[in-house]
This record gives C-alpha cells, sequence and structure tokens, in this order.
C-alpha cells in the first residue's frame, strides 16, 4: 500500500503534517507496511488534506482529513472521493506545466525522469542556441508573470547582445495576492524549474541563474535549495551539464518583503544588493540587466513550462489556447470560493465557467459580487463580464488584466469602495518612491477616497483624475495599475460610492 | 537597551558572503538569523566590506520591511492583510487578536511576548484567512482557531 499526502504549505497550514503523524502512528498500531509519500499539491486546495491511497488499483483520495480519520481512511471504510483522477475539477484540467505537481515526490530526480523530467534538456543539448529560442518563439509562449510578453523575443534579444557573461534571472517574488501557482510549482515540481533556466541558460548563451524567491515562502526557499543541491550533485547543474561539456549553475536568493521587487528592474536591483528601486528603461534588462549585463529575467511559470514544451514540441503546445494566447495558464481560485485551488486549463474558458462551475461560486454561500483577477493591480470585474474569455488580450478589452492569474471571488457583502481604498493604501505601503505620481498619488488616492465616503461628491472627480495621472506618469505597473482596481470599483459598482454618500446627507 | 553584538562577532558573518555576486541582501538576512535584527554596529562593517558609504548601507536596511534595528518579540505572528484574506473575514480576524494581545500593526506586547505584523500574502489564497506564527503558515483560521495556534506555541 502506498499514501500520497502533499508537502505543499497550503497542505500543511491546514493540518497535513498531524494527519501524516497520525496516519504512521495508525499503520504502527495496525503493524500494517506501507510507504508514505509526499507529494506536491494536487492543487484542490479545500480538499486539503487530501490523502490518496493506492491499494494497487490507482490512488484513492479521501479528503479534507482529519487526524481522527485516518483509521477509515486506511481500513477503506471512509467515503473516498474516488480516483484523484476523476474528480471533475482535476478531470477537467489540461495539465501541462503542472504535470508532475502533486504526482511525484517533487525531490527525486528518479521520480523527475520517470515522468517525463529531463527529455525536454536532453533534446535542448542536442540544438543550437538559435533552434532553442526559435522553439520557444513558435510555442508562442509569454510571459506568465502578467505582462505577457512574448518569451522568445526576450531571449533573442539576450542571444544577440554581446557580452562576457549573461545571466537568467527567475522572478520568484510572487506577491500578488490571490496567487500561489509559483510557490505550488517551486514546492511541488522543483526540477521543471531547474530544468527551465538551464534550457534558457543555453538558449542564449546564460552560464548563471538566480531565483529571487520571497522571504514569505519559507518553505518553498528551502525546496529549492534541497533541490539545488541535488541537481548539482546528478550534473544536471555544473560544469558539464549532462555530460554535455556545457556549463550552467544558480542559486536561490531571498526577497525581503518588498512588493515591488516583483517589477524585474526593482528586482534587479535587490539582487544586486540595492535599495529595491525601479529603473527606467531603457535601457532593456534584456541588454543591461544584473550588473549591468545582458539578462533574461522570467516568471517562474514562463521558465517551468520550457521543458515541456521540449519534451512534446512547440506545435503541441502552441495548439491550446486562444488567438494570441497561447499554451495553457495555471488559474488559481482564491478568496471566498467553495472549491479554490489551481486549475491549469487552455486559454479561453469564460471567467464565469471558472467561478461559477470550477470554483462552485462563493464559500459563504451568498452570490458573487465582484472576481479581482491578476492581484492588486488587477481590476474588479461583476458578473456583467462574466463572458470574458481568459486570455490577454480580451480581458485588456474589457479594462482589466490577467495578471498572474488569480481570481479572488467576493460575496456581496464586499465593500468595494473600502476595496478601492485598500488598493490606494496598499500602493502607498510597497510605494519605492522613485516616481512621484506613485509616491504621492496613493497617499492622496487614499484621502480622496475617504472624502467620497464623507460625503464629497467632488471628491469623484479628482480620484478619476488622479488615476489618470497614476496611470501616464508612473514609471512602472505600482502606481501605473493601482488605478485598475480603483477604477473598476468606482464604475463597476458607483452604488457602494453613492450610498455612503446618500447615508452622509 | 538589548545587547549589540561588537563587531568582531560580526565581522566574519559579513565576511563569509562578500564571494556572492550582489552579497548585501544574504549578509542582512544571515545577520538578522544570528542576532535578531541588524545590529549599529555591523553596517560600519558592511560599508566597509563593500566600499559603500554608510548611508547607502542604512538606505537598504530602511528599505525592506523584513529588516529590523531592534529585536522582535519572542514569537512573531504575521497576519495577511491581502484581498484574498479579505474576502474571507480577515478584518475582523486581525481586530479581534490585535485588541486581544493589546497592540496595534508592528506592536510588541509590553512582556515582549509576541510581535504582531501585517503581511500582503502569504499563498494560501484559496484557504484564508492565513497567518504565519514562527514563520509556520496556518490556513482557515478563525478568532478562536487563531488563540488556539497561539497557545499551543505556548504564547
Amino acid at each position: 500500500m502506498k499514501i500520497y499526502v502533499s508537502r505543499d504549505s497550503a497542505a500543511k497550514a491546514v493540518g497535513a503534517e498531524r494527519v501524516v503523524a497520525a496516519l504512521r502512528a495508525e499503520l504502527a498500531a495496525q503493524g500494517v507496511e506501507a510507504e508514505i509519500i509526499r507529494t506536491g499539491s494536487r492543487g484542490m486546495v479545500w480538499l486539503e488534506p487530501l490523502v490518496e491511497v493506492d491499494r494497487g488499483l490507482g490512488r484513492m483520495a479521501y479528503g479534507p482529513v482529519a487526524p481522527g480519520d485516518v483509521a477509515g481512511v486506511l481500513e477503506g471504510s471512509a467515503e473516498s472521493l474516488g480516483l484523484t483522477e476523476e474528480i471533475p475539477f482535476f478531470a477537467r484540467q489540461t495539465r501541462l506545466t503542472f504535470a508532475r505537481c502533486g504526482v511525484t515526490d517533487p525531490l527525486c530526480l528518479r521520480d523527475y525522469e520517470a515522468h517525463g523530467g529531463l527529455a525536454g534538456l536532453r533534446r535542448a543539448l542536442a540544438m543550437s542556441g538559435d533552434e532553442i529560442v526559435a522553439e520557444v518563439t513558435a510555442s508562442g509562449l509569454r510571459g506568465r508573470g502578467g505582462a505577457g510578453f512574448p518569451t522568445g523575443i526576450k531571449w533573442n534579444t539576450v542571444r544577440q547582445a554581446e557580452a562576457e557573461q549573461k545571466y537568467i534571472v527567475c522572478n520568484a517574488d510572487e506577491g500578488d495576492s490571490g496567487t500561489f501557482a509559483d510557490r505550488m510549482i517551486m514546492e511541488g515540481d522543483p526540477f521543471t524549474l531547474i530544468e527551465g533556466m538551464v534550457i534558457a541558460g543555453l538558449g542564449v548563451g546564460a552560464g548563471r541563474g538566480y531565483v529571487y524567491l520571497r522571504s514569505e515562502y519559507p518553505d518553498a526557499i528551502a525546496v529549492m535549495n534541497e533541490a539545488v543541491a541535488l541537481a548539482r550533485a546528478a550534473g544536471v547543474l555544473g560544469a558539464d551539464v549532462l555530460g554535455s561539456g556545457r556549463s550552467f549553475d544558480m542559486e536561490i536568493r531571498s526577497g525581503a518583503g518588498a512588493y515591488v521587487c516583483g517589477e524585474e528592474t526593482s528586482l534587479l536591483n535587490s539582487l544586486e544588493g540595492k535599495r529595491g528601486v525601479v529603473r527606467a528603461k531603457p535601457p532593456l534588462p534584456a541588454l543591461e540587466g544584473f550588473l549591468g549585463r545582458p539578462t533574461v529575467v522570467n516568471n517562474v511559470i514562463s521558465l517551468a513550462t520550457v521543458p515541456v514544451i521540449f519534451e512534446k514540441g512547440a506545435a503541441f503546445y502552441a495548439a491550446f489556447g486562444l488567438g494570441r494566447s497561447k499554451g495553457t495558464i495555471p488559474v488559481q481560485i482564491a478568496g471566498n470560493v467553495a472549491r479554490g485551488g489551481l486549475f491549469e486549463t487552455a486559454f479561453g474558458m469564460p471567467l464565469g465557467a471558472l467561478v461559477d462551475e470550477v470554483a462552485g461560486g462563493t464559500a459563504s454561500g451568498r452570490p458573487v459580487k465582484a472576481v479581482q483577477i491578476g492581484g492588486p493591480l488587477g481590476a474588479y470585474f461583476g458578473r456583467d463580464k462574466f463572458e470574458t474569455p481568459f486570455g490577454y488580450e480580451d480581458f485588456d478589452g474589457q479594462g482589466g488584466l490577467i495578471g498572474h492569474a488569480g481570481l479572488v471571488v467576493f460575496d456581496e457583502s464586499a465593500d468595494m469602495l473600502k476595496m478601492a481604498r485598500f488598493a490606494m493604501e496598499f500602493c502607498a505601503v510597497e510605494s519605492c518612491g522613485k516616481c512621484t505620481p506613485c509616491r504621492i498619488g496613493a497617499v492622496r488616492g487614499v484621502e480622496t477616497i475617504d472624502r467620497i465616503a464623507g460625503g464629497d461628491a467632488a471628491a469623484v472627480t479628482v480620484l478619476s483624475d488622479l488615476c489618470e495621472v497614476m496611470k501616464d506618469g508612473s514609471l512602472c505597473a505600482l502606481g501605473g495599475f493601482t488605478p485598475y482596481p480603483v477604477l473598476s470599483a468606482l464604475r463597476g459598482f458607483p452604488e457602494d460610492f453613492a450610498g455612503v454618500r446618500e447615508a452622509a446627507e | 537597551m538589548h545587547p549589540q553584538p561588537s563587531e568582531e562577532e560580526i565581522r566574519p558573518v559579513v565576511q563569509a558572503h562578500l564571494h556572492l555576486e550582489g552579497p548585501l541582501l544574504p549578509i542582512l538576512h544571515d545577520l538578522q538569523a544570528r542576532f535578531g535584527f541588524i545590529p549599529e554596529a555591523a553596517t560600519r562593517v558592511m560599508a566597509e566590506a563593500l566600499n559603500l558609504s554608510v548611508a547607502e548601507v542604512i538606505g537598504v536596511i530602511s528599505f525592506y520591511h523584513d529588516f529590523r534595528k531592534a529585536p522582535a518579540g519572542r514569537h512573531v505572528l504575521k497576519l495577511c492583510r491581502a484581498e484574498a484574506c479579505q474576502s474571507v473575514g480577515s478584518d475582523a480576524l486581525a481586530a479581534s487578536l490585535l485588541g486581544k494581545l493589546g497592540v496595534d500593526w508592528h506592536g510588541t506586547t509590553p512582556d515582549g511576548r509576541i510581535t504582531v505584523e501585517p503581511v500582503y500574502c502569504l499563498g494560501l489564497c484559496a484557504c484564508g484567512p492565513a497567518l504565519m506564527l514562527d514563520g509556520v503558515g496556518h490556513g482557515r483560521v478563525d478568532a478562536p482557531g487563531a488563540i488556539a495556534i497561539l497557545e499551543e506555541a505556548g504564547v
């Protein structure tokens, strides 16, 4: 008998360690031989702690499991959810980037290889740098951090730059509320990120890589450090990558609690040991990045998707998706939802299907009022925008953005004026201070929303003006995109702004 | 006033990272892990070792939320204030906990037992409200649950 329990920090946060301890105690008491394998997360967070038991007929799921339930789970008398792969939330997905996550032991390289790992790297090692970049370009992969910039074009710029040393920097500063895809893949399948970074290094001619990982993710930092050490020991990293004579090595660096360091130029300054202030562009990081040298800065999911593109081919990957949004996107469903978790699917699924069907509406059972898509800089969409297909251009056309593809669902009790105020407050707390529209604008934004709440109708125009200035005049997305949640709340839910005004009169 | 480590204690910690590209953040993390805060004397040592001005080093330390100039309480509680946790009631949870502990955000109880800090996302957004106590995350936390977590940790 094999038993699988996730070691993902979301599973641990809801009691997975206690369940494992209870399982061990129960197995010992019954004198039953069983292997407990700690995997990454299947992404069905509402079922965590999820226990899967394989008695030779596939992995039967039980969840959420409390320590008191383990005897029933072991003897099979507890009610099972059936085979994990057949749970509708799981069965509806197209798992490419997350194919191994939740299935394998994240720190077992043999398990990784047995499930398709390193096949992409082996193929890339037989290709020229130009061919590698062309493959990524043909896949249609775009930056999964939020900007959606074509990854192949970025790589090509770095490839063509002349320099003694180039770098691959992985942006793992996943600070957006409602997003946890980076954390999940780093904790659940770290070798795929490492493999993706090695392929990127081979493609652009970079010999060193860094993962800038936020300090709020101590488990991910530990897993990544362990995985890098294992990969180095196995010759996946180092002076002679898989015996090819090519070299690539990498390090994990910890952030220090600054949200703005998720912005690529601010991240590079932080990695260099400076204040995490934003740099003006140009020069592009692709030409003058880390320590002034050509640097690929890619999000975790972009890099972690590279191995499957090389394993299965660019055409296979590009066949999924919608229009210019090719491939799959790991949608993270969070907040007030009945079924929260990570749902990887081809681009194109309507927002409403994700919220109502996949997530099953709210956890509170009350009607959905708003969904914030793309983190604290993303717009709030009401039900009137639920037809919008999940894609970069489609969301842009509706005055929003997909960002890092996190959905935060709110029920009807949400006060949208309060959410708009929070967006400005957050921007004020996290502003790097370099540009005035963000540094001062966010503070004035909080004050102006307070005036609206106090019944000052004229302040609505001031707020709209202020948002225009922040959008047009900020150096980076922090100041530039904070108007998305603010204006979408104001325009989509005017009653929350008017109601206060009437009450004050 | 808390005891300040000497330059002799600080210097080897700084030197251990000088071979890195961009060593300052790793140095600061290491100093804080060892001493619980960034000692004032360390700014001079770092400035000298990295050929920076003391002002530049202080500028870096003050930029980041993580680094402290003085030790925190014996336990550090980080409560998530971000949107996903707000959607499931984190504001009320925070108000209740801050009230019970008698501190405001960033505050430490007078007996030095615990420091409470806001955090903007722990990546536990599908199982909120979330908190982290001494580096260990907890999800689906309500007020009685939070009290139980604190009691179990001996707070």
